[in-house]
C-alpha cells in the first residue's frame, strides 16, 4: 500500500474551474505518476492547458479564474495557504508552446533558476550547466558559444534550451504544453527523444495535439472533452481499445 | 443587368463582354489617373514645405541666438560669477544651479516614476481603481507648468519651509516631471512580452525576482529614453521657478542645496526683461541659449542613441 502511494507524484480530486462564469474543467480525478510519462489529448479549447497550467499554479495569474476540489501533490494540497508557489515551481518545471528564452546568454537561461534560488558557487553551476546542458541534449551544439545570446539559437535549440533551464533546478515533475507545435519534424523528434531519456529521472506530464506522438512517447493517456475527463488509461488501452465511444471518435479522427 | 455588373459600373469597371461572366474588364479612366497624380504630386509638395517650415523656424532662430552670442560666448562667460556689468557677467553660478536642481530632479523622478510604474503595470490588480489612478495620471501630465509652481511654492516653500533652495526648486520640477516619468515607464514595462514572466515564474520565481531579473533589464531602455526626454524639459522649465521667488540677480554660487540659487532658464528670463536698460543683456541672454540648447540636445541625442541601440523585437 505505502509503496504504491509513494508513486503517485499527482493526485487529483475532483479538480473544477472557472473562468468568470465559464466553467473550463468539470471534476477532473486522476493521478500522475513518478517516472512515467502522461500524455493529456483533446480538441483545443477542452481545457488541456488548463489543466497543466492548474498543476503548477501558473494559472493563476490569469485573472478571474476560480477553482475547487483538491490536487495533492505528495500528498500535499497545493492549493493550502502554507503552500508557496515559488516552492512548488521550483519543484514542477514548466516548459511552454512557444520556446521562450530570455533575451540573455544561454549560460544565462540555464543558470536563472540555480542562481534565483542561491547557488553561487561558481564551479557548482558550471557543473548544473553543463548537466542540464546535456540531459536536454543541447551541450555539443552550444559548448562553444555559452555566452552568446539565446535568440541567436533555431527555434528547436530554443525549446531544448527551455527544457535545459527547467531541468536546472532539478525538478521532479516537468510540464510540457505543446511543445512540439512550433517545431520541425526533425526538432520534434529530437524533443521526442529526449523525453523518453528523461523519463528515467522526472515525472512528465505533456500536452499534445498530436495522436501519433502521445502514441510513441506516453505511457498513460488522457483524453479531455469540453472540461471533462472522457477516459484515462494506459496508452496502448487507449489506442487500441478505448472503452469510451467518444474517445474512439476522436482519436480515429472522426472529430476534433 | 445583374445586380453584380451594376455594382461595378458604379465603381467605373464595366463587365468584359466576354463568355465568362465571371471575368471583368477595367475601362482605363485617363481623367481620374491624371487627377490623382496630380493630387500626389500638390500633397508632396504640402509635406515638405510643412517640413521645410519647421526647419526654417529652427535655423532663424538659431542663427539669431547664434550671431547675437558670437564674441560674448567664451571661457570666461562660462566660468565667472553674475554681475551687473554686462563685460564682466558670467554664468558660472547658474550652471552650477542647474546642476544642482539634475542632483534632485534626476534621483527623485527616477526613484518615485519607476516604482509607481512597476506598482500599477505589475502589482496593481487591474481594477476600476486603478484604471482612475491611471487616468488621473495622464491628467496631471497636462497641467500647466505655473501650476505646479504654486504647487511648490505652497508645499516646499513656504509649507516645508524650503523657501527658494535648489531642494525646493528640484522637487517642485520633480512633480512637474513625474507623471511623464511614470506613464512612459509605464509604456516600457507593458512592452516586455508575457512569456518572459510566465518563463520565469514557471522556474519558482517570486514576483519581485522576476521583474528585477527579467522585466526591467528588457524596460529599461524604454524607461531611461522617457526619463531623459522629461528631465531635460525639466532643465529647461521657467514658469514653476519664477513662481518659486528666484532672485532676479544672485552673486552667490551655491554651495549646497539649501541655498538660493538660478537656473540657465531663468537666468535667460531675467536678462531679457533688462534688455531696455541694458542693451548688451540680450548678448548675454543669447549666449545662456546656447549653452541650453546644446545641453537639451545632448540629452535627446542620448536619449535616441539608448532607444536605437536597444531596440529588440520578440
Amino acid at each position: 500500500m505505502n509503496q504504491y502511494e509513494s508513486k503517485i507524484v499527482y493526485d487529483v480530486k475532483g479538480l473544477n474551474l472557472w473562468y468568470g462564469n465559464d466553467q473550463a474543467l468539470k471534476d477532473i480525478n486522476i493521478q500522475i505518476n513518478k517516472n512515467e510519462v502522461t500524455a493529456i489529448i483533446g480538441p483545443s479549447g477542452c481545457g488541456k492547458s488548463t489543466f497543466i497550467k492548474t498543476l503548477n499554479r501558473m494559472i493563476e495569474n490569469v485573472p478571474n479564474v476560480r477553482t475547487s476540489g483538491e490536487i495533492l501533490y505528495h500528498g500535499l494540497n497545493i492549493f493550502d495557504k502554507t503552500m508557496r508557489v515559488e516552492e512548488l515551481r521550483t519543484r514542477v518545471g514548466m516548459v511552454f508552446q512557444k520556446p521562450n528564452p530570455f533575451p540573455k546568454s544561454i549560460y544565462e537561461n540555464v543558470l536563472y533558476g540555480p542562481k534565483i534560488h542561491g547557488v553561487k558557487d561558481k564551479q557548482m553551476l558550471e557543473e548544473i550547466l553543463e548537466t542540464s546542458l546535456k540531459s536536454a541534449a543541447l551541450w555539443d551544439e552550444v559548448k562553444d558559444r555559452l555566452h552568446d545570446n539565446a535568440y541567436g539559437l533555431s527555434g528547436g535549440q530554443q525549446q531544448r534550451l527551455c527544457i535545459a533551464r527547467a531541468l536546472a533546478v532539478q525538478p521532479d515533475v516537468i510540464l510540457m504544453d505543446e511543445p512540439t507545435s512550433a517545431l520541425d519534424p526533425i526538432a520534434t523528434a529530437k524533443i521526442e527523444e529526449l523525453i523518453d531519456s528523461l523519463k528515467a529521472d522526472y515525472s512528465i506530464s505533456i500536452v499534445t495535439h498530436s495522436m501519433q506522438q502521445a502514441g510513441r512517447i506516453s505511457d498513460k493517456t488522457a483524453f479531455f472533452l469540453m472540461g471533462e475527463l472522457v477516459e484515462f488509461g494506459n496508452t496502448e488501452m487507449i489506442f487500441s481499445n478505448p472503452r469510451d465511444k467518444r474517445t474512439e471518435d476522436y482519436i480515429t479522427g472522426r472529430f476534433g | 443587368m445583374d445586380i453584380r455588373s451594376e455594382i461595378l459600373n458604379d465603381k467605373g469597371i464595366n463587365p468584359m463582354k466576354s463568355n465568362n461572366p465571371t471575368q471583368v474588364k477595367v475601362e482605363i479612366n485617363r481623367q481620374r489617373i491624371n487627377r490623382r497624380v496630380l493630387i500626389n504630386e500638390i500633397l508632396k509638395k504640402v509635406f515638405f514645405a510643412s517640413t521645410l517650415f519647421a526647419l526654417a523656424v529652427l535655423s532663424v532662430l538659431l542663427y539669431r541666438i547664434i550671431a547675437q552670442s558670437i564674441g560674448w560666448l567664451d571661457w570666461h562667460f562660462l566660468t565667472s560669477k553674475l554681475s551687473i556689468f554686462p563685460e564682466k557677467a558670467g554664468i558660472y553660478g547658474v550652471i552650477i544651479g542647474s546642476v544642482g536642481l539634475m542632483v534632485v530632479v534626476i534621483p527623485v523622478t527616477l526613484i518615485l516614476g519607476v516604482s509607481t510604474a512597476i506598482y500599477l503595470e505589475e502589482y496593481a490588480s487591474k481594477s476600476r481603481f486603478q484604471n482612475l489612478i491611471k487616468v488621473n495620471i495622464s491628467n496631471l501630465a497636462s497641467v500647466p507648468s505655473v501650476i505646479f509652481g504654486l504647487l511648490g511654492l505652497a508645499l516646499f516653500g513656504r509649507f516645508l519651509n524650503l523657501g527658494s533652495s535648489i531642494l525646493a526648486g528640484g522637487l517642485t520640477l520633480s512633480l512637474l516631471v513625474l507623471p511623464i516619468v511614470v506613464v512612459s515607464s509605464q509604456e516600457a514595462l507593458k512592452a516586455v512580452p508575457n512569456f518572459l514572466r510566465e518563463a520565469s515564474y514557471a522556474m519558482g520565481a517570486g514576483k519581485w525576482t522576476t521583474i528585477r531579473k527579467v522585466v526591467l533589464p528588457v524596460a529599461i531602455p524604454g524607461i531611461l529614453t522617457g526619463a531623459i526626454l522629461s528631465i531635460s524639459r525639466a532643465i529647461g522649465e521657467t514658469a514653476p521657478l519664477v513662481v518659486l521667488g528666484i532672485p532676479a540677480l544672485l552673486l552667490k554660487v551655491p554651495t549646497s542645496l539649501m541655498d538660493d540659487f538660478t537656473a540657465l532658464p531663468i537666468q535667460i528670463y531675467y536678462w531679457t526683461l533688462d534688455t531696455v536698460l541694458t542693451p548688451e543683456y540680450a548678448n548675454l541672454a543669447a549666449a545662456t541659449i546656447v549653452v541650453l540648447l546644446i545641453t537639451l540636445f545632448l540629452m535627446n541625442s542620448i536619449a535616441i542613441v539608448i532607444r536605437n541601440k536597444t531596440q529588440k523585437t520578440y
